[in-house]
């Protein structure tokens, strides 16, 4: 218990708290905690270019360290400006706390100058939030706000602090035991229901696994007990966009991505399969399509931490909450006490192996050395490139974003960074800052379409005053590709306002901020232009011009099934009924 | 094309809160952003301390509803339990109205008997007016409601339904 001034207490309660790095940008409401931070160098403090940047460099943070982000903003503006990447840490289920300034108690209610509701207008894309009206409340305040942040299913929360608060001398306080009240969420899984899950596993002729993010939340023990499983039952196993990383791609166990973007022979076997053990995964509509054919002959085994996931979208069979590192744990300690052997799934492998060969993810190319670059080789090029390098990559949204997680092979968590749930364009490049922030030694690349880099592209400039060494690979097809491919597909190719007209020359902006900028035409260039990128100290962009009317496949149109899937250009017929145009 | 609703079986829940700031707009919110219905919701504080209210909250939906309705709010910060009282069984459930009603003549001697029947107190008179306190499950105080509109209803003022477990126990 020490007397001090509420700035002073919320960097104390940071410094507690064990945070290295805060992203934010200031002004007026938030001086008091500006100038705190002035005296306590052991926060490094990332001055961003536009808040909605620091809450994504901030999720980056989260995502490769698996300790939450932390940002700080001033009020009005500043807050806004961050509601998009609250929302996106919402959705995808990432720990992080926003410290946003407020006009003093005195003046709330009153329109005072750059006045805000933060806490209304955060209310539901937070976890939680909090307006703190006392500066003795801020210490406990600060500690419980981590907590929620980082028990249960993770998420983001709001602490709006009134200026006067913040300049106001009270007592810093830590509580004796972070627990909250009401909120405690179930982490050890029921008994019961793992050894009603086993059973079903055990006997399961042709089981999937189909896991999620909630695996790459649960750290990556939970990733060592999914390989461990999966490897004493033998059973195939696909994942979600949001949980690539998990299982490693190499392993022909893996069958690669399911959902509207993944492959047929994933899509296939959920479709076909006996047993379904959802790990993690909350059965997103991307994934599911159409629900009155998704997984008609399984029986559903759902493991997740939060109760409102199960049984949401898809009714199961048993339902085991609590934290998947440690579901998976009492799976693997349940499976070994009953002294359950691997069934023979030969029958099972063989049908998969017959999904297989239709090689869904092949795409048509020329080959020479003036050819146009096709977006898909681009991508395994630079997976190529980087094989044995353990690259961090994050996305933009888009074609290259489902390009990337179709053809970059990940073999641990944490490294795949994209904005899944709320699918937000400019999410990248911010990404990858907080990345390469929280790991200064790694090859962080940014794979992006030119035209969500352009959303958040001023960050340019937070990566040269740091000197981080961000990699930036735009597949430039000169098109907002994934509209441009719904227009084609549900529009007869009306191309409306999805041209990204008036590029930038990248090249010449890259310069401008001093980074290196290079440009990649043809396929004879491709692979010596990525090893001069991986080469080149400092940050880089490459702008690697593509095919530009390329489209994504495989792809299960909105609303249909997973045996409906569109393999390849030729099956497309360009036209729609209006149920499936109004799906998105 | 069609944009189709679904309807079902009407629940009462009992949820306790941290009585604190933002605990209501919270509620309120989650139901108008996920789509679920509230047909009636009442607050007040329950403890000698003032730290825990109790909201109950009357709504409709087929069953998964209802139970994501429970598994959202359940994993709300604030809140502490969450009861779904028509699930549990037997519970009384009561709302209170003020009926006023206008009138002289045969109209007004129609209301004060009917309001008899219903054991609705007269709470204020006036020589061409009554003020009437119903108290009772939703439906008594509808069927009453609906009998004073023949009888001169001005103005009417609901409370809303509490709900209570019946037997010993507590939530
Ligand atoms: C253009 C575009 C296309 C897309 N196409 C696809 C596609 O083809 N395929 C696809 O899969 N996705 C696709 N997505 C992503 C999709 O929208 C969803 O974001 C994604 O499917 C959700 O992944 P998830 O189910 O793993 O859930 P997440 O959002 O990662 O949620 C995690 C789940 O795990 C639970 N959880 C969290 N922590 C734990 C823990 N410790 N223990 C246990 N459970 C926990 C949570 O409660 C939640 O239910 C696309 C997105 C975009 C933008
Ligand atoms: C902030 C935001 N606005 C709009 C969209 C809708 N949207 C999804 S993908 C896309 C086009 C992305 O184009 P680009 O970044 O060039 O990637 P490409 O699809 O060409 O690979 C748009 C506009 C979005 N996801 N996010």
């Amino acid at each position: 218990m020490t007397e001090m001034s509420g700035a002073d207490m919320v960097v104390q309660a940071l410094v507690d708290l064990g945070v290295d790095t805060v992203f934010g940008y200031p002004g007026g409401a938030v001086l008091p905690i500006y100038d705190a931070l002035f005296n306590h160098p052991q926060i490094k403090h990332i001055l961003v270019r536009h808040e909605q940047a620091a809450t994504h460099a901030a999720e980056g943070y989260a995502r490769v360290t698996g300790r939450p982000g932390v940002v700080l903003v001033t009020s009005g503006p500043g807050a806004t400006n961050a509601v998009t990447g609250i929302t996106d840490a919402l959705l995808d289920s990432i720990p992080m706390i926003v410290l946003t300034g407020q006009v003093p108690t005195t003046l709330i209610g009153t329109d005072a100058f750059q006045e805000c509701d933060t806490v209304g207008i955060t209310r539901h894309c937070t976890k939680h939030n909090y307006l703190v009206m006392d500066p003795d409340r801020l210490g406990p305040i600060l500690h419980e706000a981590f907590y929620i942040a980082t028990h249960g299913r993770p998420g983001p929360v709001v602490i709006d602090i009134p200026k006067n608060v913040q300049v106001a001398v009270g007592t810093y306080s830590v509580p004796a035991r972070i627990e909250h009240q009401s909120y405690r969420p179930q982490v050890e899984p029921d008994a019961a229901a793992i050894a009603e899950a086993i059973e079903l596993i055990a006997a399961a002729e042709r089981p999937i696994f189909y896991t999620g993010g909630g695996v790459i939340n649960a750290g990556p023990d939970a990733s060592a007990a999914l390989r461990q499983l999966v490897g004493l039952t033998g059973a195939p196993i696909t994942s979600t966009l949001m949980g690539l990383g998990a299982f490693p791609s190499d392993d022909p166990k893996w069958l690669g991505m399911l959902g509207m973007h993944g492959t047929y022979e994933s899509n296939m076997a959920m479709n076909r399969a006996d047993l379904i053990i959802a790990v993690g995964a909350r059965f997103d509509d991307r994934v599911t399509g159409r629900l009155d054919a998704f997984a008609p002959h399984a029986k559903k085994i759902h493991i997740d931490i939060d109760r409102s996931s199960i049984n949401k979208i898809v009714p199961v069979d048993v339902a085991v909450l609590g934290d998947a590192g440690r579901a998976l744990d009492a799976l693997i300690a349940a499976w070994q006490d009953k002294g359950h052997k691997a069934r023979d799934l030969g029958e099972w492998w063989r049908r998969i192996d017959g999904w297989r060969a239709a090689r869904c993810l092949d795409f048509p190319e020329k080959k020479d050395a003036a050819a146009e670059i096709m977006p898909q080789r681009a991508v395994k090029a630079l997976f190529e490139a980087t094989r044995g390098r353990d690259p961090i990559i994050t996305t933009e949204v888009g074609q290259h974003q489902m390009w990337a997680a179709q053809h970059f092979g990940f073999s641990a968590p944490n490294r795949w960074l994209t904005s899944g749930g709320l699918g937000t364009m400019g999410y990248g490049f911010p990404a990858a800052v907080g990345a390469q922030i929280a790991r200064p030694d790694r090859l962080v690349i940014c794979i992006a379409g030119e035209a969500s880099l352009q959303m958040n592209i001023q960050e340019m400039g937070t990566v040269s005053q740091y000197r981080l060494p961000v990699k930036i690979f735009i597949l430039n097809n000169e098109w907002m590709g994934m509209v441009r491919q719904w227009q084609e597909l549900t529009y007869e190719s009306r191309y409306s306002n999805s041209y990204s007209d008036s590029l930038p020359d990248f090249v010449k902006l890259a310069e401008a901020y001093g980074w290196t900028g290079m440009r990649i035409d043809t396929l004879g260039e491709l692979e010596e232009g990525i090893q001069t990128m991986l080469d080149t100290p400092g940050p880089v962009i490459v702008d690697c011009r593509v095919a530009k009317l390329a489209n994504c496949f495989p792809m299960i149109p909105s609303g249909a099934a997973h045996t409906d899937m569109i393999l390849q250009p030729s099956d497309v017929t360009g036209t729609m009924d209006d149920e499936a145009k109004a799906l998105v | 094309m069609k944009i189709t609703t679904e309807t079902g079986e009407r629940h009462v829940l009992a949820v306790t809160v941290d009585n604190e700031a933002g605990v209501l707009a919270k509620i309120t919110g989650l139901f108008t952003a996920r789509g679920y219905n509230i047909e009636s919701l009442t607050v007040a504080d329950i403890t000698a301390d003032h730290a825990l209210s109790r909201i109950t909250i009357v709504t409709s939906g087929p069953p998964p509803i209802i139970d994501q309705i429970i598994a959202q709010l359940d994993r709300l910060v604030p809140v502490h339990k969450v009861t779904d009282l028509t699930d549990q069984g037997a519970h009384v459930e009561r709302e209170i109205a003020l009926v006023k009603v206008a009138g002289t003549g045969d109209k007004r001697i129609e209301a004060l008997r009917l309001a008899d029947v219903f054991r609705a107190k007269v709470v204020d008179t006036t020589i061409n007016s009554f003020i009437f306190e119903i108290t009772g499950n939703s439906e008594k105080v509808d069927r009453f409601i609906a009998l004073m509109r023949e009888c001169g209803l001005v103005e009417v003022g609901r409370t809303g339904v509490v709900a209570i477990a019946r037997g010993a126990e507590a939530l």
